[in-house]
């Protein structure tokens, strides 16, 4: 919360004054109800399902009930990173510490860099683009062909990766789009096959010189694309971006509504709408106005915050709270969201 | 005449280089599967060895049609309204469209690496294909002629079936899933949900490699599955125990809850392998064929539910390997031709038809009599070769104590099994062997891993008659004939580097590290230390042996034959004894001291480049 947000902090009380942000009650999970872990490092909606991966193995929720698999049911490592389901085969990809799984109707297929053609053990992400599965790992990327299960490998030797440690790989029908952890923003063309690379234009590590005038850090955490709008959103620990194609939008905790610039992960709603995963609470944008959803960080009390265009910041009654303030992941599931904390999975039921 | 001469010689050599097969002596038809017109009227022959579909009309028992499809076909199967049919051409990895009214193929469609079924869904929208190498199942969309998307299937997936009602699809596969070293092998039943076009469940098989046909009753309730259960963790020193397989049928389905183990050989005789099953619309009997023993298995179905149901949890388990059981079910044996594959049973159950695929002849068994009523053959060569003599020894089980097996039980289809055998009565776990690929192998003596066998003749014959069969020998004249079959196998094509094309970048930059001499700080590699020393040849093997730093304190020697590389993607796991998993584990796990080549200079993908060019051999 920056200064001006914290003077301009009022009692909501006038809810017609206020934009109309979305509300959610929030149900928690913990190993208290299901959880096999409360540090919670990705959630992935597919359909009725629920994919969480914890730190202790990969979870699912489904028909209110939970199940989970570690390494001794076939899991390639216990610290499940990511997840992404293919869509097509019903099949589920997992991103883990120790490599790389696919999980297809209760087989586990596992791939390592001592096993396969994946190029590293530690799997940030994992990204499904039709009859290829992309990964981001910590020695660069990988691209596995399913119909030839063959691995193409990208790093600092055939791409513009001058860091190799991808920490996240988000793939549409035509771009591909790496995070590279001190590295800026890869973008791959499946058209050209080429690659492309964005980054701090002013290159200082510790602040923004050069505001809109590119992307906001080199140590990008998390991307996502809109493919639809040929929008991209991107995270880093130093702020956010997003990025038209033509023109580049940064925000940061003192002027916008981001509870902090420590950002672990960006989800788009759509061109203009998005989720922001920080250590200080849920952020959501909606193009003008910010929410923050979170347990405030000194009382651990309910707290949600609106700022609307002007600055001006209210906060709104809340019963309930996200699990923790430390925010790792987000998935959406019709109007409701899940998010991954380091307490713990929580469930943001819309209200109305 | 001359010029024609040379034109038709210019040929043959242009197919031997597409093909990389050696020039076969004579082409005989061996039919391998069937399938019948939903009227009964025709009867559709797949002929594996002339790339044809040969009709028969069943009710005068002609030949009426040969239809050229692609090379190698595996399968054939009709719509519900038999105006189409589909051929799974495994050489050529395309399926061949088939106009019933027209007999012949009107459109030919992609498929994956290997396709060796191909079958409708319920509705004839979608087309389900099992592709052998690539391990898949292919969904195309048969009105666009287009793939949709692939699933994932067991190792070797090869066939297909619809349960009655069009819901689901079921795969089973030939080689059994990776696994750790030294495991039993474990297999699977795929399901895919035919709505949904997702594979909905895996149904285990334990300590199953090689399983072949399945199929469902007509109510859907009970499933069986012909299955090969090896006996590979053990030394192989008991086969007049049975100790090497058992041949079962894996039943499955609401009637039986859960799935088990039911074996079909008896105390002292062995029916081998179980490969295609047949069973009568009301449920009361079920058809196997069992290619090495030349005969069909009669089980009758409700005494094997009942003989099941009777049982604990316990007995179910204990099933699994008791060869008096099949007095309780197995109601008849009858003998056919030469290698019975493929089964088609009539709609009212009184006809089954068998492809005897050595006596390129199909046996119509009259299944009120259990007798084989009348022979239909496929006109053929006159002659039968020295090779054809052979391949009918490769696939016999006649030589083994009881006849428990025969060389195409571990070579299947004369490949391999994906397995790791304790082969000789050395000890427990001493010397375990990887089982390997025979195609092309004429020119790779010395044989066996620990190169022993200084040619064919002698891996084939007292080696083969002391350790496995136990109860005859060949003759002089049946040892030349099965060696000369196995010296024409040919090798298949190699997906990936497919005929007249160039290297990619990838497996450009693999092979200059395959011819490498240097390290790359510029050090010299010893010369037996170069992959293309003893990796070196039209087979990329020098014929040695070596010692690469891969045995094992329970092999008796470290130094092994060098392998030959052609098509070396397919044969997982690798090394003499199957401990590397993979090719990258080879070098990522065991080779250290860089004394199976020089690697550990290698970044990641240098090492995946090797792997890929490796992938091309």
């Amino acid at each position: 919360m920056n200064k001006l947000g914290l003077l301009l902090l009022t009692a909501a009380t006038a809810f017609a004054a206020q934009p109309d942000m979305p509300r959610y009650r929030w149900e928690n999970f913990t190993t208290a109800n299901g959880l096999p872990d409360n540090h919670v490092f990705n959630v992935c909606v597919d359909g009725d399902r629920v994919w969480v991966g914890t730190e202790n193995g990969l979870a699912l929720y489904e028909n209110g009930k939970w199940k989970s698999w570690s390494t001794k049911d076939g899991l390639a490592h216990r610290a499940v990173l990511f997840i992404s389901p293919d869509k097509r085969t019903g099949d589920v990809w997992i991103a883990t510490m120790g490599g790389l799984s696919r999980f297809s109707a209760g087989r586990f297929d596992n791939f390592t860099q001592l096993t396969s053609g994946l190029p590293n053990d530690v799997v940030y992400g994992v990204s499904v683009q039709g009859d290829f599965v992309w990964t981001a790992t910590a020695a660069g990327a990988g691209r596995y062909n399913l119909r030839t299960n063959q691995w193409s490998l990208f790093n600092e030797r055939n791409t513009p990766m001058y860091e190799i440690w991808t920490y996240a790989v988000n793939a549409g029908a035509d771009k591909t789009y790496y995070a590279v952890w001190g590295g800026g923003i890869l973008e791959y063309d499946a058209k050209t096959e080429r690659w492309k690379d964005y980054n701090d234009p002013d290159g200082e590590t510790e602040m923004v010189v050069l505001k809109d005038q590119g992307l906001v850090h080199e140590i990008t955490t998390s991307i996502s694309w809109m493919e639809k709008q040929k929008i991209l959103w991107v995270a880093t620990y130093f702020g956010a971006s997003r990025y038209d194609g033509r023109n580049w939008k940064n925000f940061l905790e003192k002027d916008s509504g981001l509870p902090s610039n420590f950002i672990n992960m960006v989800k788009g709603v759509d061109g203009n709408r998005a989720f922001f995963c920080t250590d200080k609470g849920l952020a959501y944008y909606d193009g003008t106005n910010w929410a923050i959803y979170r347990p405030a960080l000194d009382t651990h009390k309910p707290e949600m915050l609106i700022r609307d265009a002007s600055g001006k910041v209210t906060r709104m009654d809340a019963a309930t709270a996200p699990a923790h303030h430390y925010m790792l992941g987000i998935d959406f599931q019709g109007d409701d969201i899940w998010v991954a904390t380091a307490e713990g999975l929580s469930h943001g039921i819309r209200e109305r | 005449m001359k010029r024609l001469f040379l034109s038709a010689g210019a040929v043959a050599a242009a197919a031997f280089l597409l093909t990389g097969a050696r020039p076969i002596e004579e082409h005989y038809a061996s039919p391998i599967e069937l399938a019948l017109s939903p009227d009964n009227s025709r009867l559709f022959v797949v002929c594996e060895g002339t790339d044809e579909i040969v009709v028969f009309d069943t009710a005068t028992n002609k030949l009426t049609r040969r239809i050229k499809v692609g090379h190698v076909p595996k399968s054939i199967a009709l719509s519900q309204d038999g105006k189409r049919a589909w051929v799974a051409n495994s050489w050529t990895d395309d399926i061949s469209e088939i106009d019933t009214a027209a007999l012949e193929v009107v459109r030919t469609l992609p498929a994956g690496f290997e396709p060796n079924a191909a079958i409708p869904d319920a509705s004839g929208a979608t087309l389900y294909i099992a592709n052998r190498i690539g391990n898949d199942i292919a969904i195309l969309d048969l009105a666009t002629g287009q793939e949709t998307k692939r699933l994932q299937g067991g190792r070797g997936a090869s066939y297909l079936t619809s349960s009655p009602d069009g819901q689901r699809i079921f795969s089973t596969h030939i080689y059994p899933n990776v696994g750790h070293f030294r495991d039993q092998p474990e297999s699977e039943i795929t399901v895919i949900d035919a709505r949904r076009q997702i594979v909905s469940d895996r149904q285990p098989l334990h300590n199953s490699a090689g399983v072949f046909h399945l199929a469902l009753t007509a109510d859907g309730r009970l499933g069986m599955a012909a299955e090969l259960r090896p006996k590979n963790l053990p030394p192989l020193a008991h086969v007049e125990h049975g100790a090497v397989f058992t041949n079962s049928i894996a039943v499955f389905g609401d009637d039986i809850g859960g799935s088990v183990h039911v074996p079909i050989d008896e105390l002292d005789r062995y029916f081998t392998p179980p490969f295609d099953i047949a069973i009568t619309p009301d449920r009361g009997r079920a058809f196997i064929s069992t290619t090495g023993s030349d005969s069909i298995t009669v089980i009758d179905v409700p005494k094997m539910v009942a003989y099941v149901k009777s049982l604990d949890a316990d007995g179910r388990r204990l099933l699994a390997t008791d060869l008096s059981a099949s007095a309780n079910y197995v109601q008849a044996r009858i003998a056919v031709g030469a290698a019975p594959k493929g089964l088609a049973l009539s709609r009212d159950a009184r006809l089954l038809y068998v492809a005897n695929r050595n006596d390129d002849a199909i046996s119509v068994i009259d299944t009120a009599s259990n007798k084989v009523a009348r022979t239909l053959v496929i006109p053929g060569p006159a002659k039968i070769t020295a090779q054809r003599r052979g391949e009918k020894l490769f696939y016999t089980a006649r030589f083994a104590f009881q006849g428990h097996m025969g060389c195409a039980n571990c070579h299947i289809e004369a490949t391999f099994d994906g397995l790791q055998w304790d082969l000789e009565p050395d000890g427990f776990g001493k010397d375990i062997v990887d089982n390997r690929l025979l195609e092309d192998v004429e020119e790779t003596a010395p044989f066996k891993w620990n190169g022993t066998n200084v040619d064919l003749e002698m891996e084939c014959g007292p080696r083969t008659e002391k350790f496995f069969w136990r109860a005859e020998s060949y003759t002089p004249a049946e040892l030349s004939d099965l060696t000369s079959f196995i010296k024409a196998m040919p090798l298949r094509p190699n997906r990936y580097r497919p005929a007249n094309t160039e290297l990619t970048a990838s497996q450009e930059r693999g092979k200059a590290i395959y011819e490498r001499t240097r390290t790359k700080s510029g050090a010299p590699i010893p010369e037996r230390n170069q992959c293309a020393f003893c990796h070196s040849g039209p087979h990329y093997t020098n014929l040695e042996l070596a010692d690469v730093g891969s045995g094992k304190p329970t092999d008796r020697s470290p130094r092994f034959d060098t392998p030959q590389l052609n098509n070396i993607a397919l044969t997982g796991p690798y090394l003499h004894d199957g401990s590397a998993r993979t090719l990258e584990e080879i070098w990522t796990v065991f080779n250290p001291k860089d004394t199976h080549g020089v690697t550990n200079d290698l970044a990641k993908d240098e090492l995946n480049d090797l792997i890929e060019y490796l992938r091309t051999l």
